[in-house]
């Protein structure tokens, strides 16, 4: 939480006067007994009533005055903590900006999302109940001690005695309780869980006939909650009483010597009634504050993950060697990768060796885990080589990603994507090559057609088509496809090869694909198993000669057509 | 119509409470000792400070005396309250776990079709946060409702008993302080709508782009989201700083109320003093009062707003447990067993619609033998997975009947019909568990090398063996840590474990490549023997060595025959396959 305290510099005004004005506002709130006080002592004993009256206009100014404090203090306290949110947010957004693939896999997209919706709001709340009741408490239990040895040093020391003993009873039960509530707060995002993949899992609960034993777990979570929730309750409940039982006691305290002071003659009555007072003050504020602290703590909670997020060092991406070391030809070469994820045993890659040309077109096939997108995140520098060398030959890399993901908004906003100052001509282009130009034509919007979210209001080969759209808006000089015409139909697939060949002649293309009919006519295929590379070569020259690319055409193209192309 | 609902609400929320009446009894005894206690010790201090006058005119007997009493009072008070929390506690939670079981049981016996119509979050938000909120509103009740409504009689009764005029000013000023919080209250609603709706637009985007901050590094518009961000920022911090201003405006409004309520009660009072009306001490109890009479309605009109919403809460719950579960099973029906289940499936006349009236699959007959591989196939739509669902009974057929090992499915137990089948399906579901206790979820008691060999069938144990931890590696939600067709082969390491008679594959190797998907077939096959398979599937190719193959079209079996067969006929099949 400290860590966080430099979000609110640029309201340092604001943090300072906020307080002070609440600080005012407390002190007219503790001259009020003495008021009281001179009403009772001076005006009813001298049956002055024009004193009375006095006395009585002297409390309602000093409520306005309270008043005008607070306001001023509640607005310097709200202004500050927006401007503390605002900042944090800001901020966190450029560190997720900066993160590799590496920060994003390992802290989880959803964990980012609440650190900079739900966990940042936790913490303006709690910076903004700081501000305006966090020195008032303590300030309102030593004033009222202070006044209390103004109108009687005899008796303030059993203030002092309270204080410290109060103190203890109100933290002691806080410090108590927060564990468990803590307790309560993971055991109730228990519970959640077991609902949610109940209602995502139905179907294989279902299958398996596992109900009774879902139910079963349910249950007993269900109960831990309630007793955990029982047993916060038992612990802070005990809050109110103890401390109304501590202030009673020193009330009785006040009464019995203050009597015998009164008797004496030290003290008057009035004073007496002040001195009462001066103890519910303390009672109330110590109350307040216990639940202040209450509620900041869970602030802390937040703010800590609001920390982590911050003080990731974000992996950098060396710089791939360029053409000054590598033959102007070259487009990408790699010698001897070797890479493994954060975390992983094993590695994903290894010792790749490979070199693509301009203008060739380069198809990589194998099975589920062999390495294809690994492959392509390193070339287009979204993980760190840790071993071996690689080159990349140009900064215009057009990269379609496997899951079409697009984003609210107009058409032409997402294109824009590609290439931030698109005139909408280039956009058509691009679109037409994609195969993407008609159905968007055919909403009648053209490049002003709204996409919800996620571009669900399309089908998702039209989704597709728009992301490989999105790629070739910015005119790349390599185009990486990742296995990303899987929902394209085999007439729209072809089209989209077609005219990517006739469109840009110069251009690079690296495909993946789990289809042989998607690469089978690139100029080279490479087929990857395990990480490795086991074969290299065209269509022809792979047949007879890698029995693992033999094996996955065996398996797709039926028997016919195997033998024309082979 | 609303008022009624919620006034049923509260009718069906009686019952789960009335369970537990004695706390609810307990909690009224012990707030009414309370609150009378509490308000009787300003009478009694008055009292005290009455017997301390001036100078060598203290009564120290009954001063003494007062003390003793004063001490017992607020002792019983404060353990009595401490009895009222316990009791309302009691009574809240042990209602609020009574309701969330019986909704999470509803969830396990709705209809499969029941819990499609609505999206997920809205049955988590009722059973969570609805049931929550419904816990939070009932000790508010308990606790605030009851202890105002006495607090408000027991001063004015105690403040009447001192003095009437006084009393008067109070209640007449007091609506001054209400007004006040009521305006406020609705100022800051108004600002806190304008506030959520900017939150909602900025976690939106948040979602949007952090959901997706891969697809914005690969394009580099990590700069142009920054900046859409901080605008959007810069709006949503301004929002935020009046509604949290006008919301923190209630407090010192209402304490400056209370102030103006005490300051006049305080001169009014001082002159009655010196008129002999009243004493000083009686002076100091009026105050107290003055100063906390205020609180109760305060709470109240807040505790009202919080029994609102639980009130709506509770509708929202008790409407989720209205719906209709699925049909349980007769007394007299069949249970299938691994011996008794010869695996044929007899389809008659069969027909189903999903809205009522609108019949959508008509009249479909089939005769699957057992031990047959029996492929469906067809465009995205055509009933496939329908089909499926039906053979399951996660849908109730509309008409004909559907009949396994020559009983009808409605004749058969539920748990045992389903048992009957492995299903692997296109959305791949994992438990938040380990590798091991999700392949062994079909079949708890499995040892290890059970488990293992089930992986070793399914192609799973060589990436299973790389996970960090191997089998023990705890899937993180929605399996998160591993990829598409890894989640894919752990479902069907899942049913090679359980060993069902028969089997349902609906899209079940979509995410595999073909290569792993033919090995994983060879071991399906050899698992199959003497089982009937159902395979539903888009990709032709993987289904091309099936005994039969039914090709949907539009709710209907438009074709069926083998491969060879349905290519020769030239038809439907045959145009689907060219295309593929």
């Amino acid at each position: 939480m400290l860590k966080l305290l430099k979000y609110l510099r640029g309201y340092r005004r604001e943090s300072i006067t906020g307080p002070l004005f609440k600080l005012t506002e407390a002190v007219f709130e503790l001259i009020i007994p003495l008021v009281i006080a001179s009403m009772i002592d001076t005006g009813i004993a001298g049956k002055d009533i024009g004193y009375i009256l006095w006395m009585g206009l002297i409390m309602i100014l000093l409520g306005v005055l309270g008043l005008l404090c607070s306001l001023t203090a509640q607005y310097f306290a709200a202004k500050a903590a927006a401007g503390f949110g605002t900042k944090l947010r800001n901020d966190l957004m450029e560190q997720i900006n900066r993160f590799s693939y590496t920060e994003l896999d390992r802290m989880g997209t959803a964990a980012l999302i609440t650190g900079i919706t739900n966990d940042t709001h936790q913490v303006q709340t709690s910076v903004n109940l700081a501000l305006r009741l966090f020195l008032r408490a303590p300030f309102i239990v030593v004033g009222a001690v202070i006044m209390a040895f103004t109108v009687h040093p005899g008796l303030a020391v059993i203030f002092v005695l309270l204080v410290p003993v109060l103190c203890i009873a109100v933290f002691g039960i806080m410090f108590l309780g927060l564990p468990v509530f803590r307790k309560v707060q993971s055991k109730l995002s228990e519970v959640l869980l077991i609902v949610r993949e109940n209602l995502t899992g139905a179907r294989v609960v279902r299958s398996f006939a596992r109900e009774d034993d879902e139910n079963k777990n349910f249950r007993e979570r269900n109960n831990q909650l309630k007793e955990l929730q029982l047993r916060a309750g038992k612990v802070s409940g005990l809050l109110g009483p103890i401390s109304i039982i501590l202030v009673n006691a020193a009330v009785l305290l006040v009464l019995w010597s203050g009597s015998t002071e009164v008797e004496s003659g030290n003290l008057t009555q009035g004073q007496l009634v002040a001195l009462l007072n001066y103890m519910m003050q303390i009672l109330a504020a110590l109350v307040a504050f216990a639940f202040l602290i209450m509620s900041i703590t869970k602030g802390f909670g937040a703010a800590a993950r609001v920390v982590q997020i911050l003080e990731v060092e974000p992996t950098i991406i060396p710089e791939p060697g360029n053409h000054k070391e590598i033959h102007n030809s070259t487009v990408v070469e790699l010698k001897n990768i070797s890479f493994a994820y954060a975390g992983a045993k094993l590695n994903a890659l290894r010792g790749i060796s490979l070199r693509i040309s301009r203008g060739q077109t380069v198809g990589i096939i194998g099975g589920t885990g062999a390495g294809k997108s690994t492959l392509i995140q390193l070339i287009t520098g979204f993980y760190p080589v840790k071993e071996g060398k690689i080159w990349v030959n140009t900064k215009k890399i057009g990269v379609v990603p496997q899951q079409a993901v697009l984003f609210a908004g107009t058409v032409r906003e997402n294109m824009r994507w590609g290439k931030a100052d698109a005139q909408d001509e280039e956009i058509w282009n691009a679109m037409e090559a994609a195969q993407a130009k008609k159905f968007i034509e055919d909403k009648g919007e053209g490049l002003d057609f709204l996409l919800t979210g996620g571009g669900k209001n399309l089908s998702g080969g039209q989704r597709q088509r728009l992301t490989i759209a999105r790629a070739l808006v910015g005119e790349p000089e390599l185009l990486i496809m990742d296995d990303s015409v899987s929902a394209l139909d085999a007439f729209t697939e072809r089209k989209v090869r077609e005219s990517l060949k006739t469109k840009a002649k110069r251009l690079t293309v690296l495909l993946i694909s789990q289809r042989v009919k998607t690469i089978m006519n690139a100029d080279i295929l490479i087929v990857m198993e395990e990480g490795k590379i086991i074969g290299a070569g065209s269509h022809e020259e792979l047949i007879g000669t890698c029995p693992v690319y033999e094996e996955i055409c065996g398996s797709q193209l039926s028997g016919e057509r195997r033998e024309v192309t082979s | 119509m609303r008022k009624e609902q919620s006034g049923l609400a509260v009718r069906r929320l009686w019952k789960y409470v009335s369970v537990h009446k004695r706390f609810l009894y307990g909690s009224f005894l012990f707030s009414l000792l309370s609150v009378i206690l509490t308000l009787y010790t300003p009478i009694l201090i008055g009292q005290a400070v009455d017997y301390a006058v001036r100078k060598g005119e203290v009564d120290f007997k009954n001063l003494g005396r007062t003390i003793v009493i004063l001490a017992a009072v607020m002792m019983t008070a404060a353990v009595c309250q401490w009895a009222v929390t316990l009791c309302n506690n009691k009574l809240a939670y042990l209602t609020v776990r009574h309701i969330r079981n019986d909704a999470f049981w509803h969830l396990l016996i709705l209809p499969l079709k029941t819990l499609d119509e609505r999206p997920h979050g809205e049955y988590i938000n009722r059973i969570i946060n609805d049931v929550d909120r419904m816990s939070d509103g009932l000790l508010m009740g308990f606790s605030q409702l009851f202890t105002g409504i006495i607090t408000i009689a027991g001063t004015l009764f105690f403040m009447l008993r001192i003095n009437a005029p006084i009393t008067l000013l109070v209640v007449i000023i007091t609506p001054v302080s209400l007004f006040a919080a009521n305006y406020i209250a609705k100022k800051t609603y108004h600002m806190f709508r304008l506030q959520s709706e900017i939150q909602g637009e900025i976690t939106g985007f948040i979602e949007e782009m952090v959901g997706n901050q891969k697809v914005v590094k690969a394009f580099g518009y990590e700069e142009r989201s920054q900046k859409r961000f901080e605008e959007l920022n810069h709006k949503f911090g301004n929002h935020m700083l009046k509604a949290t201003f006008y919301s923190s405006v209630t407090n010192p409004a209402t304490r400056f109320v209370n102030g103006l309520v005490a300051a006049s009660a305080a001169i009014l009072g001082a002159v009655m003093v010196i008129k002999g009306r009243i004493s000083v001490g009686q002076l100091s109890g009026i105050l107290s009062y003055a100063n906390q009479y205020t609180k109760p309605f305060n709470e109240i009109s807040g505790v009202i707003t919080e029994l609102q919403n639980a009130f709506a809460s509770a509708s929202r719950v008790f409407a989720l447990m209205d719906l209709i579960p699925e049909k349980p099973d007769s007394p007299d029906c069949f249970t299938l067993t691994g011996e008794n289940t010869s695996g044929s499936v007899t389809l008659e006349h069969v027909s189903f619609s999903y809205t009522e009236g609108k019949r959508w699959m008509e009249d479909i007959n089939f005769e699957g033998l057992p031990g047959q591989r029996i492929a469906v196939v067809g465009p995205t739509g055509c009933g496939k997975t329908t089909l499926i669902h039906l053979l399951m009974r996660f849908y109730e057929i509309g008409g004909g009947e559907i009949r396994i090992s020559g009983k009808p499915i409605d004749k058969i137990t539920k748990s045992s019909l389903r048992r009957a089948y492995g299903m692997v399906l296109q959305d791949t579901w994992l438990k938040c568990a380990s590798v091991a206790e999700n392949i062994s979820y079909g079949k708890p008691e499995a040892v290890r090398t059970e488990i293992i060999r089930a992986a070793k069938l399914a192609h799973a144990h060589y990436f299973i063996e790389r996970l960090p931890e191997g089998y023990d590696t705890m899937i993180s939600e929605s399996g998160g840590n591993l990829s598409a067709g890894q989640k894919q082969l752990l479902c069907i390491a899942r049913v090679m474990l359980a060993l069902p008679p028969m089997l349902l594959l609906d899209e079940a190797t979509s995410s595999i490549d073909t290569r792993t998907e033919i090995r994983i077939q060879k071991a399906l096959v050899q698992m199959m023997k003497g089982r009937t398979s159902f395979i539903a599937a888009h990709r032709l190719s993987t289904i091309k060595e099936a005994d039969i193959i039914l090709v949907m079209k539009d709710g209907r079996i438009a074709e069926r025959g083998t491969h060879s067969e349905l290519i020769e006929k030239k038809g439907f099949y045959a145009e689907l396959f060219c295309e593929d």
